[in-house]
């Protein structure tokens, strides 16, 4: 492989998302040759098809060990690849271990070629995380927002108040309890389901 | 209370020990605040253990032992205090291989050499056919399952790397992978190998009992000097796992550990296939026959908690055997040092026991002797090793 030419790069993923976000990432960084590897069956014999000079792949796939097997002395091994793991380097295994990516290196490749390519996994896939959290949020917020309305609705049936003074209520209620409101208005629902 | 203890485990029986001491109370008893986290694979155990994301681990020994000499990744010297489990593994094969191999059964069938000279004669008649070599599954490359699996063929002259293919497998797929012929065979802890009969896809070949007598499989590992920073967490530890065990090993607590052990956050499989690994009563086949083995899985009767250095030399030995790494004097002191009765003892504050621990019990090759481990390798025909 030539200093020029753009490592072949392969992602073990599951998540098309994932793997979508990491290899926009890796091509507008100017690695071009990314191939994406879904499929966990004959995972060994598709990498050795693609021959990558570096693969990656999360931490959550449990095909990782079978990866690891690509480092010992065996008849169907076409090249040697030596883990990106020498003992220098602990802080970016360290980073990449937190983030949930692995890097599996050819032996050969130069580190300094390497270290862009792991310091882009781990701050995409950190920002993945994110983005999952933040989904994560809305959705029990979308949640939170329906129970509202419902126990709102109780409130006003059974208080006789209006809509701004049950949610007033609600509120206030939930500030002295030191709860969260959805939390409040869950426990309504639940009384007045009980009390039915 | 110290800070909360962050351990991971693989969802197998053999982290019974584990999970019983956090989730009986045994650790919180000793004033351990333990988090256990479920893992997916070896590599992740591994490489959490070793960065410090986890204090302690349900581990292959092997693995133990490979991080300590910095085999296929990075040195990390780890200390072994405690032993979850000895044997506890078993072969099966799929229901062409075992019809394949009981045609040329010559003796008794839970004789390891009558299968591996039955093996022998399957590969050889499939060679001369033109079919493709027989594709054993395992979990690791430094896995027990990988060297009892190539103990045993190679007793019979079968080469694990020249006559079938080894592949490495995560225990959750073992059993789909035989189901849809992807492997034939596969050596793995429980309860995949029950798991596989119960659905009628595989016969349990062996147990892992049958090959060695007793075999160290899992540890609880740590790092040496997180061990040496913090002797009196290693001992709570210690003794918390070993109250696990006693529980385990009481034939009434077995319904309750097994229930345990089921939840969906821990072993995640039916509690009455668990009971069946901890009895050592297992169906072997789909037609319904049941076998049943004393020696199984020991989580801690005949002392199957204390670690032994001597195991760690046999698995040393087989790492020489195959490859994966080359006979020293200083790696067999290595490998040895990881395995620490010395902490075990200390935590139970009593002085090492008079016997020595029982032996392997090989069905193949002469008395393992870890002062001569060149002696055990040449008495095999078969190996990888260079002189």
């Amino acid at each position: 492989m030539s200093a020029e030419q753009s490592p072949k790069i392969v992602i073990v993923d599951e998540s098309p998302i994932r793997a979508a976000i990491l290899e926009d990432g890796l091509r507008e960084a100017g690695f071009t040759e990314v191939v994406h590897i879904r499929e966990m069956q004959s995972l060994l014999a598709r990498i050795y098809a693609v021959d990558p000079d570096i693969i990656l792949i999360d931490l959550e796939n449990p095909s990782r060990d079978v990866l690891e097997a690509m480092f010992q002395v065996s008849r169907a091994v076409k090249r040697p690849i030596a883990m990106f793991v020498d003992q220098s380097d602990s802080a970016s295994i360290q980073a990449s271990v937190e983030a949930g990516v692995s890097a599996y290196i050819v032996d050969g490749l130069k580190k300094e070629r390497i270290k862009p390519i792991l310091d882009l996994c781990v701050s995409r896939f950190n920002a993945f995380a994110k983005l999952q959290e933040e989904l994560e949020r809305t959705k029990s917020q979308l949640e939170d927002r329906k129970i509202i309305e419902r126990a709102k609705g109780i409130l006003m049936k059974v208080k006789g108040l209006n809509e701004d003074e049950a949610y007033v209520l609600l509120r206030s209620t939930a500030m002295r309890e030191k709860k969260k409101i959805g939390e409040i208005a869950q426990s309504i629902i639940t009384a007045s389901e009980m009390l039915k | 209370m110290t800070a909360p203890l962050r351990i991971g485990f693989i969802p197998l029986v053999d982290a019974a020990a584990l999970i019983v001491a956090v989730d009986k109370g045994f650790a919180a008893a000793e004033g351990l605040e333990v988090e256990l986290v479920r893992e997916v694979s070896w590599s992740n155990v591994r490489d959490k253990l070793n960065i410090g994301l986890f204090d302690a681990a349900h581990l292959l020994a092997p693995v133990a032992i490979a991080s300590s000499l910095g085999l296929g990744h990075v040195k990390v010297p780890i200390a072994a205090p405690f032993n979850l489990g000895i044997n506890g593994n078993a072969i099966t094969v799929s229901p062409a291989l075992h019809a394949a191999l009981m045609a040329e059964i010559d003796g008794d069938r839970f004789d390891p050499m009558v299968t591996a000279k039955a093996l022998a004669k399957v590969v050889a008649k499939r060679r001369k056919a033109g079919a493709e070599p027989l594709t054993f599954g395992m979990t690791f490359p430094f896995s027990t399952h990988n060297y009892q699996l190539r103990f045993w063929m190679a007793a019979a002259g079968v080469d694990p790397d020249e006559d079938v293919r080894l592949v490495v497998l995560p225990p959750p797929y073992m059993v789909d992978s035989l189901a849809n012929g992807h492997v034939d065979a596969f050596c793995v802890g429980a309860p995949w190998n029950s798991v596989a009969v119960d659905l009628g896809i595989g016969h349990i070949l062996h147990f892992v009992s049958d090959i060695l007598v007793r075999a160290a499989e899992k540890v609880l590992a740590v790092r040496q000097v997180w061990a040496d920073k913090n002797p009196d967490v290693v001992a709570s530890l210690v003794r918390a796992a070993v109250k696990g065990a006693e529980f385990i090993e009481q034939p009434a607590n077995l319904a309750e550990a097994a229930r345990i052990l089921a939840q969906p956050e821990r072993i995640g499989v039916d509690a009455e296939v668990i009971q069946r690994t901890l009895t050592g009563r297992l169906k072997i086949s789909p037609d319904g026959t049941f076998r049943e083995s004393g020696r199984y899985l020991l989580v801690g009767r005949e002392e199957a908690g204390r670690p032994d250095p001597v195991q760690a030399a046999w698995l040393y030995a087989q790492m020489v055997r195959w490859g994966q790494t080359a006979l020293s004097p200083e790696g067999v002191k290595t490998a040895m040092s990881v395995f620490r009765p010395d902490l075990y003892d200390a935590a139970l504050g009593r002085r090492p026991p008079e016997q020595a621990p029982a032996a392997f019990g090989a069905f193949a090759g002469p008395v393992f002797d870890p002062d001569n481990i060149r002696g055990h390798l040449e008495a095999f025909g078969v190996g990888r090793w260079k002189a």
